[in-house]
């Protein structure tokens, strides 16, 4: 945990209230998500009790199973979830875009939207994983012969719980997290799982301890479920012979609907943030996974396996890697507050530009380049070492190459433009070389140098694209990997 | 020890005084697998030493916390249970020997049953009686081992010990959460596997005892679950030497609770006939060290939490940590603000916050 969002959760903690803990909203949040709401019963390995679904906070659409360990029921319940779920996954399949790939060489095509799917919390998500793998190897045949929608929808959840892995993707998100990304509670993370406790915090309704305690009567969010609930309520009504389902309907119901409201108000409140610029960026990803999977379906291919070969983990790993690298990096980008932490650990810095030389060119080389310089005077710590490659938010295509770091032995604030609340921090001046964002000439674009007086940000953080390493070809794949044996 | 016996503030009458009319709180593998969760914390080290009923303390004293079992669990558990042991247990060998070398065609099965206290004495006896042959492969069901817990006696019961032909015991957990694709939930397994090294303490102990290797029990116990979404079971070896080390160190820890105990005046009590704000009085007497984790695992967690309100370490220790170790709230947000820091190990921490405490204010515009 950074200081500065244990600072954010010290003052939550003294205010009674959270703190926010970005500037926007890091999570696309869809026009007409679909909430799920899953439980599960206690014991069992992964048996669906009941789940509340919709893609309308008015319309909750309430699935209950009488006896979870009976199987028929346990593949009813399955099919009853497909007929809610996979038409609201299947309904953005309607309009697609031309995509130009290989340089504008190629074109390939995605839809314009694609499903976002939210649950309360991470366990929701390892739910849905589990509840997809024991559905989606079922068939419409055989010994235990289920509908055909059963195995469909297990691997619709397998690619969403697939996607909820990696970091970005806004396709499976879970509430607790999106919210905990976006402000600071006055408790630990732990008592943040439950979303009711979290919420007291981030929208309280009333003084704190009396929302805690309100929040504290609130069943669980699943997909656990209270085990006073289950031994009081639950297991006198499925017990009794014939079982009681019309009450059951109803507990479960009371169980379910406070969970309900509350991943809408949510909702509401990521609403209210404004989208990080990058936010969209992301989504176009998603997006590009969801019009792969759609078509990999229509092709007729294999449900996933249940683990991935060697070669496919590795992929895998590494895609997951990256998309946590750039992550980190865009969310920092969109948001001061996220940079912050990053100038707190010296991996960025915030100054004034002293000096600026916007029609330097270097013409020690084959032919001259336009290479700017500029002095950068900062009361911030600088962990940067001479010839590292710098970024700055606000010129993202722009590389600027440290010269020099000078450690002034004196404050200067009076006579620089030094911000005047530094005191008697030290100062650094930075000296850097710019390259790219500037045109094609030998004369910079006009605003595309800093100037003098202009305070700036630097980062180590760097938002370009990088290549992904190529992985080697079957024949040259290592055994370790599943390749061919090395010859003796 | 016979001097030591003789003194009225010897440890087990003392702790006899702590707990007050209530009768001992029993340990089980579960409550001692439990003590390794913190053990800085000196309250729970005194309450558990002297088998007080946590939880009807924490009743009384206005933070009833809700510890129970679902049904539902526990009827699938002893199902599982119930399977694995039918027929002298023929399905859980054909899983034992999926990762032991079982290699004898028939195994003895002794089951030491029984549930009820009476016979604890004879089970211990037979368990020793059994053990001390150690000769065929055999599975002893519903053994009976000992364990000193805080100069204490402790009777555990584990869910079966395996006795391999080549004399190596093995410690069998059975638990009834699944497996799925070979894995399972890591937070289940790492908890089976404490327990599992309760029982391996105590069968090394016997073992000694009986005048044998300690290393006759392996540090491999065996733990067997449901396999994928059927009851169809599944066995695995797992590790716990470093289960076992935590342990050892805390049971060490338990034991020197005595001194901890000599210090408490004669006033404090845990009787929960007592009334709350006595009780109380009693528990503030011995320092805890609450955090979040403690809300899952010990009774009193509610009440502590109630007390450490304020406090860095109750927004959990990563907090803390990242705000210099700085002990309370308050603190922190004054050397945020910028007060002089107290002492001079706050410096560092003064420095760090009020820099972050700039940054944040800057960010939020």
């Amino acid at each position: 945990m950074s200081t500065l969002v244990a600072l954010a959760r010290a003052q939550a903690q003294a205010a009674g209230r959270a703190m926010p803990i970005a500037r926007v909203r890091h999570v696309h949040v869809h026009d007409r998500p679909l909430v799920l709401v899953p439980l599960a019963m206690a014991g069992e390995a992964n048996a669906p009790l009941a789940a509340m679904v919709g893609a309308a906070r008015d319309r909750p659409c309430l699935l209950a199973v009488a006896q979870p360990r009976n199987r028929d029921q346990r593949f009813a319940f399955a099919a009853e979830l497909a007929e809610q779920v996979v038409p609201y996954l299947e309904s953005f399949t309607g309009v697609s875009e031309a995509v130009p790939v290989d340089r504008g060489r190629d074109v390939r095509y995605r839809f314009v939207d694609a499903p976002q799917v939210w649950v309360p919390n991470a366990g929701g998500v390892d739910f849905l994983r589990l509840f997809g793998r024991s559905t989606r190897f079922r068939t419409v045949d055989g010994e235990y012969p289920v509908p055909a929608s059963v195995p469909l929808l297990g691997r619709w959840l397998t690619f969403l719980a697939n996607a909820a892995e990696v970091p970005g993707s806004a396709l499976l998100p879970d509430a607790v997290r999106a919210l905990g990304m976006h402000w600071a509670s006055g408790q630990s993370s732990t008592e943040d799982g439950q979303i009711a406790s979290l919420l007291a915090w981030i929208d309280p309704r009333e003084p704190i301890a009396d929302a805690l305690r309100a929040a504290e009567r609130t069943p669980p969010a699943g997909p656990a479920t209270d085990p006073d609930f289950d031994n009081r309520v639950l297991a006198p009504l499925m017990n009794a012979d014939p079982p009681r389902l019309d009450e059951l309907t109803a507990a479960l119901r009371a169980a379910l609907t406070p969970t309900w409201e509350l991943m809408w108000q949510a909702l509401d409140l990521l609403r209210g943030l404004p989208p990080g610029a990058r936010v969209a960026t992301r989504w176009d990803g998603d997006r590009d996974a969801y019009s792969a999977f759609v078509q990999l379906l229509a092709e007729g291919g294999p449900p996933q396996p249940r683990h991935d070969s060697a070669v496919a983990a590795a992929a895998r790993l590494s895609r997951l890697e990256n998309a946590a690298a750039r992550y980190a990096v865009q969310r920092a980008f969109d948001d001061p507050l996220v940079m912050a932490e990053h100038r707190l650990t010296g991996a960025a810095f915030a100054g004034t530009v002293t000096m600026s030389a916007p029609d330097r060119v270097d013409d020690t080389g084959k032919r001259p380049v336009l290479r700017p310089r500029i002095i950068v005077q900062t009361t911030e710590p600088v962990r940067v070492a001479t010839g590292a490659a710098l970024t700055s938010p606000a010129r993202p295509g722009q590389k600027a190459t440290v010269v020099s770091i000078t450690r002034l032995p004196a404050p200067r604030a009076a006579d620089t433009l030094v911000a005047p609340d530094a005191g008697d921090e030290p100062v650094t001046e930075v000296l850097l070389e710019l390259s790219g964002g500037m045109g094609r000439k030998l004369v910079a674009e006009p605003g595309s140098v800093p100037q003098a007086g202009e305070t700036l940000l630097l980062t180590t953080l760097t938002d370009s694209f990088r290549r992904p390493v190529p992985f080697p070809e079957a024949a040259d794949t290592p055994w370790t990997h599943g390749g061919p044996p090395e010859p003796n | 020890m016979a001097l030591r016996m003789n003194r009225p503030n010897a440890p087990s009458t003392r702790l006899d005084r702590l707990r007050g009319a209530t009768p001992a709180r029993r340990h089980d593998a579960r409550t001692i697998a439990a003590l390794t969760g913190n053990p800085g914390c000196s309250r729970r080290a005194v309450l558990d030493a002297a088998g007080v009923d946590k939880h009807a303390v924490a009743r009384r004293i206005g933070f009833p916390g809700s510890f129970g079992q679902s049904r539902f669990a526990l009827a699938r558990g002893n199902a599982f249970e119930a399977m694995l042991k039918a027929d002298e247990g023929l399905l859980l060998l054909s899983a034992l020997r999926e990762v032991l070398p079982l290699d004898a065609p028939e195994v003895d099965y002794d089951d030491l049953g029984g549930e009820a206290d009476g016979t604890r004495g004879a089970r211990h006896a037979r368990t020793r009686e059994l053990l001390a042959e150690a000769a065929g492969a055999a599975l002893i069901d519903h053994p009976l081992l000992t364990l000193d817990v805080a100069g204490q006696t402790v009777f555990l019961e584990p869910d079966l010990v395996a006795l391999q032909v080549h004399g190596r015991l093995h410690v069998v957990e059975i638990k009834s959460f699944a497996v799925v694709d070979g894995r399972a939930d890591g937070a289940k397994v790492s908890a089976a596997a404490v327990q599992a090294a309760v029982y391996v303490l105590a069968l090394r102990g016997l073992l000694v005892e009986l005048g044998h290797d300690a290393d006759l029990v392996s540090h491999e116990a065996v733990l067997v679950c449901p396999e994928n979404f059927a009851l169809r079971p599944v066995a695995a070896l797992i590790d716990v030497r470093k289960q076992l080390s935590t342990l050892r160190r805390q049971l060490n820890r338990l034991a020197s609770v005595s001194s901890l105990i000599d210090e408490l005046g004669e006033e404090v009590s845990f009787d929960t006939a007592l009334p709350p704000a006595e009780l109380i009085a009693s528990l503030t007497r011995i320092e805890a060290r609450y955090a979040p984790e403690c809300l899952s695992v010990c009774e009193l967690a509610a009440y502590c939490r109630h007390e450490a309100g304020g406090a860095t370490a109750a927004l959990g220790r990563p907090v803390r940590d990242a705000l210099g170790g700085v002990p309370t709230v308050a603190q922190a947000l004054a050397l945020a603000d910028g007060a002089e820091p107290q002492t001079p190990e706050l410096a560092e921490a003064a420095t760090l916050l009020r820099t972050a405490a700039r940054l944040r204010a800057e960010a939020l515009g």
